[in-house]
This record gives structure tokens, sequence and C-alpha cells, in this order.
């Protein structure tokens, strides 16, 4: 609680105030016990890296999650919702940086969605039509006509008709989750003079942003998360934004990070000019055999398309990527055929096929030496399996096992065991700690400098690791250099010796004088699409 | 947090028994003896004599063999509502050619192709290469047209169709872009085109080959010098096709893939898999399959007919997914598709042997597939 005492304390009770909130995932602590509130009329700006427990926090609040521990009060009575309809009927409301609108209904329709008035079972549109004009015209639009499908207003419109929503029910707390990701900086003024404007009329807004200069500019207070805790809160204009970083950031390398020696070898994969649809923009990146470059930056910025477009998931606009000395046509089967693997960011929908067996996940890119004659025998697959599952400690009943069964963390290795069964020569690793518990991140970040490093015993020469994460002390502590990517940038990768989490942050959210702002040239019309994801 | 060592994690290595794998291959089979077992009981001397239970497997036959088909094709998400037309359609081709007096197994074969060229017009439109299969329709008709209509000779009509073709397919790439079509509505649509072609081909009505020949035997209890046969060589076809699919489904890359597809097409795209390649090797051998089934059709109508096996492709559908595949794709096997099979022509022989009307079989038969998908889904929430 660095600052606490600098927030003025109004004689009137917080419009919203949570107590000692904690929340558990499985085996990772997401909330640690947060103390938060907001006045009536203000706007509170929440602050804090990825997986600092924003999100969670913010789920709390709007009823999607329920708390293990800790209470919450709105305008001093309790509150306690059990879904969001029923947070949404107390006043609270949320506009996450994925719009939730029905894009085939209208204005009026989605606006009123749930709370249909009408009677019986009759909708009464002409009262309908009223309060989503009244709606719009507080929010100082009304030219946006309720009489049409929301899918056909532009991006920035269709998130007034979402803050219309909150208004018609009547919000007492508006959460704003990273509201200008994809909107463009005249759409960021008006979307300004709109908080002002709802504050003005008593509402308390919760401003959630990775863009410290937006905080700065929107804001009266803030609160930093960090690990799941509140860290410390304070008067924004009074704040300067180096002390903002520093409680975001503000942790200790923990000897969670084995490094042996690594030497670095020949070039194994070199980028130039590297231009995808619409992200990235011009990447240029070289990455060598016993080195573990990293991408740090903001989710959203295109590192995720950075390395697709790499792979061959995502079409090459302009650029050469050259593997070794292959250049060509990309595609996902040549990159594995050029010893290349990729882990992807989304272990769910497309990292993994859940359903079917570790055996036939782990095998799935290199079908081939399982059998005579070119068959595949499931038992010699499992038995290829059995080795990673011993190797990388995956805890299961046995090789066919679905992996949907497992815990997180062990899907994670999973997808990476099927890296190691190809024997890959380049790894591409996007976010691969995403959302696992420590015991196995560490084992991860373990299994990373082994591969760095090489392994004499068997003479398996060192691999190359470009590894994309939104975790800073992670990267700080894995790699050997790091790129910042902003606004689908990609900035010079830096030892790791020569950078430090503070540097990284402020280029990665923009605040240094660099390529990145908003209206920087050579980026018109392409504002990045930033955001949170925990 | 310190290192850890991944050597001492401790790892139960050891297969365990499954029993919830078990309970999945057999669920089929305990839900096909208990319907069996029934009628055993109801109609002992009627039900269980050694002919009907043949007849059960000649019924079976034909949707069994169609099953193998819609079994890969359903196990990798996607669907088929084209098997009843096109078996009707390789009928009648059949007939047609021998009339034109084909030797009885080149007449088959022609069949068997037909249906396949149907397969493969299906998983073109599945990977979204419409360009390319409108170019070999228009082609096609083209050389229709000028051969029968104008009477030009072949060797004006062939390279007048065949450089249409390349010119429409050269346009198609430069200007086409791929829109891949779910495998619902291709073969929704495909459902009534095909069979409207079968009327066509076969004239608007039933076609009689001018003289019996071996296909008509097919289905035949063997007899004389060949009794140790016992079964009809037509099963026998079923049963050794369902081995090899059910081994190829297990044993090859190509049915790994399959597996994976259905189960998440994102993942087996990030491995390597080529999706395209591997869907329209689907349907062209999943239509290879029902052409065979079209041949057994064929001998057991012993003619042409292009009405016939109207709305088959719902049983054949219905056998696979009371055989435990799931409709999401990633689940399935051939065993219980087969069972399936059985299990549908069981009810349908044993409501027969009952005295029971036709409506009642109807209502009896859709009771079966609800429950049997309704017993299946509630075994995967108690696992899960």
């Amino acid at each position: 609680m660095t600052f606490s005492h600098n927030v003025p304390i109004p004689s009137s009770s917080p419009r919203l105030l949570m107590q000692g909130v904690r929340k558990r995932f499985g085996a990772t602590l997401a909330l640690g016990g947060v103390d938060f509130s907001v006045q009536p009329g203000q706007v509170m700006a929440l602050v804090g890296e990825n997986g600092a427990g924003k999100s969670t926090l913010m789920k709390v609040l709007s009823g999607a999650h329920a708390p293990d521990e800790g209470r919450m009060w709105l305008d001093g009575q309790p509150y306690a919702p059990r879904n969001p309809l029923e947070a949404r009927r107390a006043g609270v409301a949320m506009i996450y940086q994925e719009l939730s609108l029905a894009r085939h209904l209208t204005v009026a329709e989605n606006i009123l969605l749930g709370v249909e008035p009408g009677r019986g079972p009759l909708m009464d549109w002409g009262s309908a039509r009223k309060t989503a004009a009244d709606a719009m015209r507080q929010l100082g639009r009304p030219d946006i006509p309720v009489d049409v499908p929301v899918g056909r207003l532009s991006i920035a419109s269709q998130q007034l008709v979402e803050i219309g929503r909150a208004i018609a029910v009547g919000c007492r707390v508006l959460v704003l989750d990273e509201p200008t990701s994809s909107l463009t900086s005249r759409d960021i003024e008006l979307l300004f003079d709109l908080v002002r404007r709802l504050k003005s009329r008593g509402i308390s807004i919760i401003y959630i942003s990775h863009f410290l200069e937006e905080v700065k500019e929107v804001s009266e207070v803030f609160t930093v998360l960090r690990d799941g805790r509140s860290v410390g809160s304070g008067v924004t204009a009074d704040t300067p934004t180096e002390k903002i970083i520093s409680l975001m950031v503000g942790r200790d390398v923990e000897d969670l990070y084995p490094r042996s020696n690594r030497t670095r070898g020949e070039e194994l994969l070199r980028v130039e000019n590297l231009a995808g649809d619409p992200k990235p923009l011009a990447a240029s990146l070289s990455l060598h055999r016993g080195e573990v470059v990293g991408i740090a930056g903001l989710v959203g910025a295109g590192r995720t398309e950075l390395l697709r477009t790499i792979f061959g998931l995502e079409a090459v606009r302009d650029g050469t990527i050259r593997i070794g000395s292959y250049f060509g046509p990309a595609s996902p089967r040549r990159r594995w055929a050029q010893s290349m693997g990729m882990v992807s960011e989304d272990r769910k929908t497309e990292g993994l096929a859940l359903r079917l067996s570790i055996a036939d996940n782990t095998t799935l890119s290199k079908l081939i030496g399982l059998g005579p004659a070119g068959l595949v025998f499931p038992s010699r697959q499992q038995a290829a399996s059995a080795k990673w599952i011993q190797r990388m400690g995956i805890k299961c009943r046995s090789a066919g096992q679905p992996v949907g069964d497992l815990s997180g963390g062990n899907q994670q290795k999973v997808a990476i065991a099927r890296l190691l069964h190809h024997d890959v020569d380049v790894l591409l690793l996007d976010e691969p700690t995403r959302g696992i518990d420590v015991g196995s991140k560490a084992q991860i970040y373990r299994l990373i400098d082994e591969l760095a490093g090489g392994d004499a015993s068997t003479g398996r020469k060192p691999r190359a690791i470009l590894m994309v994460s939104s975790y800073l002390p992670e990267l700080m502590g894995v790699c050997d250099r790091i790129a910042v990517m902003c606004r689908g940038r990609l900035g010079l990768a830096r030892p790791v010796a020569q950078t430090s989490e503070h540097q990284i942050m402020t280029e990665a959210t923009g605040a240094a004088e660099s390529t990145c702002a908003p209206d920087a040239p050579g980026a018109p019309g392409q504002p990045a699409t930033i955001g949170v994801s925990e | 947090m310190t290192a850890i060592d991944f050597q001492s994690a401790p790892v139960e290595a050891a297969p365990v028994f499954d029993w919830r794998l078990l309970l999945k291959r057999l669920g089929p089979l305990v839900g096909f003896a208990f319907v069996f077992g029934l009628f055993s009981v109801l109609r002992p001397r009627l039900f269980l004599s050694y002919g009907n239970l043949q007849i059960m497997l000649l019924q079976t036959a034909v949707v069994g063999t169609a099953a193998l088909g819609m079994t890969m094709i359903i196990i990798a998400g996607g669907i088929d509502l084209s098997p009843g037309s096109n078996i009707a359609l390789t009928t009648v081709v059949i007939a047609v050619l021998l009339q034109w007096n084909w030797p009885p197994f080149w007449a088959a074969l022609g069949g068997i192709f037909v249906a396949t060229l149907v397969g493969l017009l299906i998983g073109a439109l599945v990977i979204g290469r419409f360009g390319e299969v409108a170019s070999g329709i228009l082609g096609i008709g083209t050389f229709l047209v000028l051969s029968e209509y104008f009477t030009f000779p072949l060797a004006v009509a062939i390279p007048a169709a065949v450089v249409l073709l390349i010119l429409c397919m050269l346009a198609s790439w430069r200007f086409l872009p791929r829109v891949p079509i779910s495998s619902f509505i291709v073969t929704l649509g495909l459902w009534g085109s095909i069979r409207g072609v079968a009327e066509q081909v076969g004239g608007n009505s039933t076609v009689y080959p001018p003289h019996a020949t071996w296909l008509n035997e097919l289905l035949l209890t063997p007899t004389g010098d060949h009794w140790w046969w016992i079964l009809p060589i037509g099963v026998w076809m079923t049963i050794v096709l369902a081995i090899i699919v059910a081994l190829a489904l297990r044993y090859t890359k190509f049915g790994r893939h399959i597996f994976a597809i259905g189960s998440n097409e994102q993942t087996a795209r990030l491995c390597g898999v080529n999706l395209n390649w591997t869907k329209l090797l689907i349907y062209t051998i999943a239509a290879v399959f029902v052409g065979i089934a079209g041949v057994l059709q064929f001998s057991y109508l012993t003619m042409g007919d292009p009405t016939t096996a109207f709305g088959l492709e719902l049983n054949i559908i219905a056998a696979v997914v009371i055989g435990g595949a799931s409709l999401n794709g990633g689940e399935g096997s051939v065993f219980g598709s087969m069972i399936g099979a059985l299990m549908m022509t069981a009810v349908a022989n044993g409501c027969t042997k009952m005295g029971w009307q036709n409506s009642v079989e109807l209502m009896v038969t859709g009771g079966i597939i609800i429950i049997a998908v309704w017993l299946d889904g509630l075994r995967h929430q108690r696992a899960g």
C-alpha cells in the first residue's frame, strides 16, 4: 500500500468497495486479497501487467466468477452477484474489449437485450425504441439510428451502443476494459469526452488500460495490481508515469530461471521486412542456434501474428523469411520439414486436439518411424510419447489418456513434447506458460534452457528458440535477447543485460518517444488492437 | 521455487486398464445384444431361424458398406447426405452399361467409377474448388451437347470440350477465390441433383439389363459346390472391407489424420496435416464404398432403379451414430458402425416378425436412434 495515504477520502461512502477478494483457479492464485474502492463520479484507472489479475477482478465484480473470499459493497449495500445479469441489474456494467453485441440485431434490440419492455410475452417496441433513443441521446450521439443492425455501424459506434446498453438499465459502475484498443485516435478523443460526461452524471468508471498516457489523461485516481494483489494506489495527476511503471513491474527475479552456458551458433532463422495482413509491419529479426530470443509487447501488438506468419499459418504480404538456406513458400507442413515447430498460444482451440490421446497429440506432426511400411502402430505412438511423459513429468494415467483430461500445465507440456518428438531445431513458443501453475512454469523454463544449451551426452546440438510472452520477468529470466513489439512494429532485439523491464514496459506501452505512437507515420489508419488477456 | 528435477517427477506411465474405453467399444454391442435378445425371446422360431439370420446379414450389407465411408466422413467432422441418391445412380449406370453389352465385371466397375466421381465432386466443393468443379461440369456438358445433340464426331467434340475446360479452369484460378462450403450443404444439394442425373440416365424409369448375370447372385446364399462359403459373397465383401477400413483408420497416417481433423482441424493444420488433400481423399474413398454398396443394391434389385434407396442415407448416418460416432467429429469406429447397421436391420426385421405394421416399425426405429445417442451422451457426462 505504497500510496494509499494519498487517496482523498471523501465523507460519503464509496460507490464500490471490495475488500480482501481472493480467487484461486486450480493451482493458480489469480487474486490474493485485493482491496479496491471507487467513489461516485470518479474515474479510477486499474493498471497492471498481463496476468496481474485485472480481468479476474473485474469478472468477480461483474458476477462472472464468485470470489473464494472477500466481500463487496455497492453504495453501502452488500453486493454479491451470482451472475452477470444480476450484476447488470444492480447497476454494474462491463464493456469488454471484445464487444458483446448481437451483430444481426438492431441498436434498440441490443440495448434492451434481456430487459425488453413489454406486456406479458409481447414486446413493447415503441417504448423500446424510446428507451434506446434516450440512451443514445445521453451519450451525445442522437444521430445513431436505433433501427439499424449494429453490424453495419463502425467499431466506435458499436462501442457506444454497448455503453448505451449500460446506461439504459441505469448503471452506477461502468467498467471499460481496454476501450481504445480498436479505436482511431479521433474516436479515442470522443470516448474520453464521453467518459467525462458520464462522470459528471455521477457514474463511477473503472478504466482498464495498458496505455499509461491514456490513464494519465482520463483518470483521477489509479490502483496498481501485481500478481493478484493491489500494490498501490494514488492520485493520477500527482504520480509520475515512471512511478506507476515501477509499481507494475517491481519484482525480483527469483531463482526460477536456470541459465546454463549457451554457445551461439550459426543463424537458423532470418526474417527481413516481414509484413503480414495487417500485422506485423516490416519486422526484421535473426535467430541463431543456441540462443533464446524473446518478443515482448502488449497483447494485440502483433507478436502472435509474427510467429504465425513465420510458421506459414498466415499469409506473407511482403518481406522474406529464410530458414537455414531455405527461401520460398511457407506452410506449416514445410516448416515442420525444415525442422521448425510451433506451440500455439491457444491450447484449447488450436494447440491441442483435446479429445485425442496424449500419444496422438505428441506424434501428429511426425507419424513416421512408428511401424513397418509407413504404418502407424498405436503401441509405438504410445511408447514414443511415454518417453516425453517421463522426461517432462507429465502427470497422466497413460499415454492413451485424452489430453483434455489433463491440467493446463500438463497440457502445455504435451504441446511442447510434440516439438521434441519431431526433434526440431527452431522452436516458436507463443505464450508457453500462459495460465499454468508455477511448478509447470519452472519445468518449462528449465526445459527451454536445456534445449538452448544442447546435450553433450547425446551430442544433440543446441536449438534456437523464439518466444513470445506477456510476462516480462519470464522473458528477462529466460531470454538472451529481447525485442519489443508495439502496434505491429518490431524493435531491435537487445541483449537482456542492456535492457530492463522498465525500459521494455515503456516501449511496449508507447510511453517512449518511438515509432510506436498511435499516429506514427507509416501506420496510417492502422490502429493496433491492444488489449489484455489473462 | 527452485529448479525442478524432471526425472524425479512422479509419473504413472504404466498403462492402466481403461474401463471407459472398453465401455465405449462395447456400448453399441450391448445395445444390439439387448434388441436381438428381446426379439429372440419374443419370436424365437421366426426371428432366430438360420434363414432369417442370413436375411438380416443380407439386408445389412448395403447399409453396412456405405456406412464404412460415412464413418470416415463423420469422424473427420463432416456429413454426407448423398449416398442414397448415389446408390440409385450406381444401379442405373450398371444396368445401362449391361444394356451396352459391357461384361458384368466392367459394368460394376463403371458404376463404382461414376459413384467415385460424385465423391470427388463433393470433396472438391467442400475444400472450396468451386471453379474446378464448374469447369469440369461445363466441359462434360459441352462434350455431351456437341456429340449427342449436334452429332459432331468425337475428334471434334473431345478437343473442343477439353479446350473449354482448360480455359474455364485458368479463368477460375485467376479470378475466383476459394470458398469452402460445408459438407452438409454440398451433399444436401447433390442429394437431389444426383437422383436427377440417375433419372436422366435411366430415361425416367427403371432400367432392365438384357439378361441375368452373376452380378445378381452377390447376395444369394451359396449352394452346390460353394456351400462352404456359408454367407453370400456380398456379405463377405462387406466384412473384408470393414476390416480393411478399421485397420486403415487405426494403423495408417491417413487414418490418424482423419481423427485429428475431426477432433480439431486447427491443430491438424498446425501440425502440418494437408487438410485439403486429406478431405478430398476422404470423400472420394467414401464414395468408392457407396459405389460398392450400389453394386450390392443392384444385385438385390437385379435392375437399375433411379428411385431406389430413397432416404437410405439417414439409415446409414443412424448406423454410424448408434455405433458411437460423434457428429462433432473426432469419434467413431468401424466396429461400432457395423453393429449400428446390424441393429437397424434387427429392429426392422424384428418388427416385421412381430407382425407389427410399418408405422410401428418407423416409430420404434426412431426411438432407438435417439435412445442410443442419449445413452452415449449420458456415458460421456458421467466420464467427463
